[in-house]
């Protein structure tokens, strides 16, 4: 096990690898009262299509998700259950390139812990409880439709990509799900939830030592194969300029989203969401020209943000919100783009949003969720997430201009609109 | 050692917790006040207005200029409702002066930003720019009106609405729009200086500076405020339960139904029915989210919340619309199962663990121990977490169930989709 130490942040972290493959990753935390823990895989909403044994093998949408939902359940009974016997509040969540499980507890945190391993390792359904997962998720997929922000969100997606999986609904749709059986639940887990395919962290008050022993103990003595996977291939186009969607909602509600070159693997992966998060900041954040000018104009109010998102062969650049005249905001970001890679941009504001970046990033690490997610998210992608200041400090303004020329055109862009019915 | 929540000015509190742990540190300012019908929306609108603009930093891009110099500090207005008061006031947080690359002290600017904010806001004659009053006025009739967006908690206010109508509890926390239609800067500016004399302020720190420091900052970024008409604080009064049930149903184009239950609670016995709750609605090992949801499927989520400063237990779920009987009456069956003590010891058990865990983290998170702090001060209660865990620990089944016994079904809300329209 090695230790390293992140002096410009004030943290360190054990790394340990098992032989089965499994990474584990201890960030001590001696002075908080909880410890927290997140065993997650490399197998999210986008995994759809994939080599097994040899076999291309085409899985339902949403089948990263339903396996998530099944994996609590137990040849005992429930693991939730379990947990929150012992006060821990576990859940999961899916994405588009992961599945994470986690809980944070102050007692007995072994003990979860142990129970964590197992039910994520040790898969038990049969068909009918398969099937009684359908109201649950069924359910679940019919609120996320009434929900504006996921169908401004979703339809961004399917507008800006045509081929790649990452455009599918993490969920699914009502339709898609009837075909999971217990059987393809069975052999997702057996190609995906293997340990090599796996990361543990635990943030706390910890014995670092204890947690390898105990996942060393508890999960499969063999890792697994490399799995293809087949994420489609996306052409340069968006699949479409602009979608609308008529929903009972108060006002326009939008999302202008640019299609931008995909990020390669390893530490340039960092660089790489540092310059757009940077980059977005600069053309729309808040103390930015832009949303000073549209915010004083009413075109904008405090519902506008934005965010720059990466996943495997995909990255995209977003922003959006409530809006009387969600076309002339949409005009106005590409216009402000063109702007600043032309007239370039200025260098005090440039100090400024660094400043302020930096501030953010070591801001996110007061939650133990968000320290485990990125490390995580670092590990799938290969690099050392807690190494941002020192990739942070070779970025300079040129890039943050070159990746504004690159990806914020016309011809990346797609409008999603959310609109009131008529009275 | 001085205690965490102590005056240190007429009508102005500090709640103070030095902690080392945090990468930021957290200061907060808001002013305590009764909500009421014609109140609520101006004094929604007020901190969205101040926080346009001061004297020495007269417009969002000033402002937003000397907040990324202060390392992308963030300062959010907000507007609470806790028991029958309203809060309203500013948020902010900044990374803590250990981790300014620079060296720099971050909690002097920061607290004398706020203490800017609130008391030298930018002014013409008398008043608030009306530019800035009419483009807030706007967000929030905007932030009125977006509240039908999300099903389930425009589903929650409008319980809340029907179960509470006549008590000030029954008021959003932003007011209603007609109220919010009629403000102009004049009006808005008499409800600035009037809560600026009258209001109780709570002032709130996490961090790692020293108590004394914190007091002589805050003191100084605050000396500009007007004391002379500090009004008691009041605190909310129970609610008076229905004779009958009423039941609300509205129509909305929406393909899943929610269905909305509100409670009185005739107990005496705040912890019993915390514990009673949580063994009903109020966590993912309920009798709710494993019978409605787990056992017989009838929707995504069903959980309850227990009021404290109104007594009052309200269940939230959503449901497939023609599921409204036996979702119903599942919720009933469960609630009865509770009151008569149909329990095994690992769902006692489970129950105070979730209580105790939370308690016990809140430490761990500086915007919950404002919150917290913020809430027990504009209730009237004094009890740290720590003391309501000791209270949780104590508390006996029989307890429960007694407290239990005195809940009764009050309002029922329910939103359905126009589709099953008959």
């Amino acid at each position: 096990m090695k230790q390293i130490f992140y002096d410009r942040i004030g943290e360190s972290i054990y790394w340990e690898t098992l032989p089965n493959g499994l990474q584990i990753c201890v960030v001590p935390k001696p002075e908080h009262a909880k410890s927290y823990a997140f065993f997650a895989t490399r197998y999210g909403g986008m995994d759809v299509r994939f080599q097994l044994n040899g076999q291309w093998l085409d899985t339902p949408a949403g089948i990263a998700h339903y396996l998530e939902h099944k994996m609590f359940d137990t040849k005992e009974g429930n693991a939730l259950q379990e947990l929150a016997k012992n006060g821990a509040e576990p859940n999961a969540f899916t994405s588009n390139a992961m599945t994470g499980y986690y809980f944070d507890s102050t007692e007995h945190f072994e003990e979860n812990l142990k129970i964590l391993l197992s039910f994520v390792s040790i898969p038990y359904f049969t068909e009918e409880s398969v099937a009684k997962e359908q109201g649950i998720i069924g359910q679940e997929i019919r609120m996320i439709e009434d929900n504006p922000d996921w169908q401004l969100y979703t339809r961004m997606m399917q507008a800006l990509y045509q081929k790649s999986t990452g455009r599918i609904s993490v969920a699914g749709s009502i339709d898609s799900i009837k075909e999971i059986t217990a059987q393809t639940l069975y052999d997702c887990h057996k190609a995906f939830y293997a340990p090599s395919n796996m990361i543990l962290t635990v943030v706390g008050n910890v014995d670092p030592i204890h947690i390898v022993d105990m996942a060393r103990s508890i999960l499969p003595r063999e890792g697994g194969p490399v799995i293809e996977r087949d994420y489609g291939d996306e052409p340069e186009a968006v699949a479409q300029k602009e979608t609308e969607l008529n929903m009972e909602v108060s006002m326009p509600q939008f999302l202008s989203g640019f299609k931008c070159a995909a990020p390669e693997d390893g530490e340039e992966y960092l660089r790489c969401s540092l310059i757009g998060d940077m980059a977005s900041d600069i053309l729309l954040g808040d103390s930015s020209p832009l949303y000073l000018r549209l915010y004083d104009q009413g075109l904008i109010n405090s519902s506008f943000g934005g965010s720059f998102e990466m996943m495997p062969g995909m990255a995209y650049l977003y922003a959006g919100g409530d809006s009387r005249e969600p076309r002339a905001v949409a005009a106005a970001i590409l216009e402000e783009a063109k702007r600043l890679t032309e007239e370039g941009i200025d260098e005090d504001f440039y100090q400024r949003v660094r400043k302020a970046g930096f501030g953010e990033m070591l801001r996110a690490l007061n939650s133990f969720e968000n320290i485990a997610v990125s490390l995580t998210e670092g590990y799938f992608n290969g690099f050392d997430a807690y190494r941002f200041p020192q990739v942070f400090d070779t970025i300079t303004k040129d890039d943050i201009a070159a990746f504004l020329r690159q990806n914020i055109r016309e011809e990346h862009a797609a409008l999603s609109l959310i609109l009131p019915r008529e009275a | 050692m001085k205690e965490t929540h102590f005056r240190i000015a007429d009508g102005v509190y500090l709640t103070c917790l030095p902690a080392q742990k945090f990468k930021t540190s957290l200061l907060s300012a808001q002013f305590v006040t009764p909500l009421t019908e014609s109140s609520a929306a101006p004094l929604a609108l007020l901190p969205a207005v101040l926080r346009r603009g001061t004297v020495r930093f007269p417009d969002l891009g000033a402002l937003s200029a000397e907040l990324d110099r202060l390392y992308g500090a963030h300062l959010d207005y907000t507007v609470r409702k806790k028991g029958e008061n309203q809060c309203v006031g500013f948020v902010s947080s900044f990374i803590d002066d250990t981790y300014a690359p620079g060296g720099e002290k971050l909690l002097e600017p920061m607290a004398a930003l706020l203490g800017e904010l609130i008391c030298a806001p930018v002014t013409r004659s008398g008043r608030f720019l009306p530019a800035f009053v009419e483009s807030e006025r706007t967000n929030l009739v905007d932030a009125i009106r977006s509240m039908i967006n999300d099903k389930r908690e425009y589903a929650d206010l409008r319980l809340m609405q029907e179960m509470c109508a006549g008590e000030p509890y029954g008021i959003s926390r932003y007011g209603d729009e007609k109220s919010a239609e009629k403000i102009n800067s004049q009006k808005l500016y008499a409800a600035y200086t009037e809560l600026l004399s009258s209001a109780r302020l709570e002032l709130f720190y996490s961090g790692s500076a020293a108590p004394e420091r914190v007091e002589a900052t805050l003191l100084d970024a605050f000396s500009a405020l007007p004391r002379e008409l500090v009004r008691k604080t009041e605190y909310a009064g129970a609610h008076t339960p229905r004779q009958a049930v009423r039941t609300v149903t509205e129509e909305l184009d929406v393909s899943q139904g929610k269905l909305g239950m509100g409670f009185a609670c005739g107990s005496a016995d705040p912890t019993a029915l915390l514990m009673g709750n949580t063994l009903f609605g109020g966590s993912s090992n309920s009798k709710l989210f494993l019978n409605v949801r787990e056992k017989l499927s009838l929707c995504y989520f069903a959980s309850s919340m227990f009021h404290r400063s109104k007594n009052l237990i309200t269940v939230s779920s959503g449901i497939e619309l023609e599921n409204y009987q036996k979702a119903f009456d599942e919720i009933m069956l469960q609630l009865r199962a509770v009151q008569n003590g149909e329990l095994e010891d690992w769902e006692l058990d489970g129950a105070r663990s979730t209580l105790l865990n939370s308690y016990a983290s809140m430490g761990d998170s500086q915007a919950k121990l404002e919150n917290f702090y913020l809430g027990q001060a504009a209730t009237g209660l004094e009890e740290s977490p720590e003391e309501l865990a000791i209270e949780v620990r104590k508390v006996t089944p029989e307890r429960i169930f007694d407290a239990m016994k005195t809940v009764s079904l009050d309002t029922v809300y329910f939103l359905k989709g126009k589709e099953a329209a008959q």
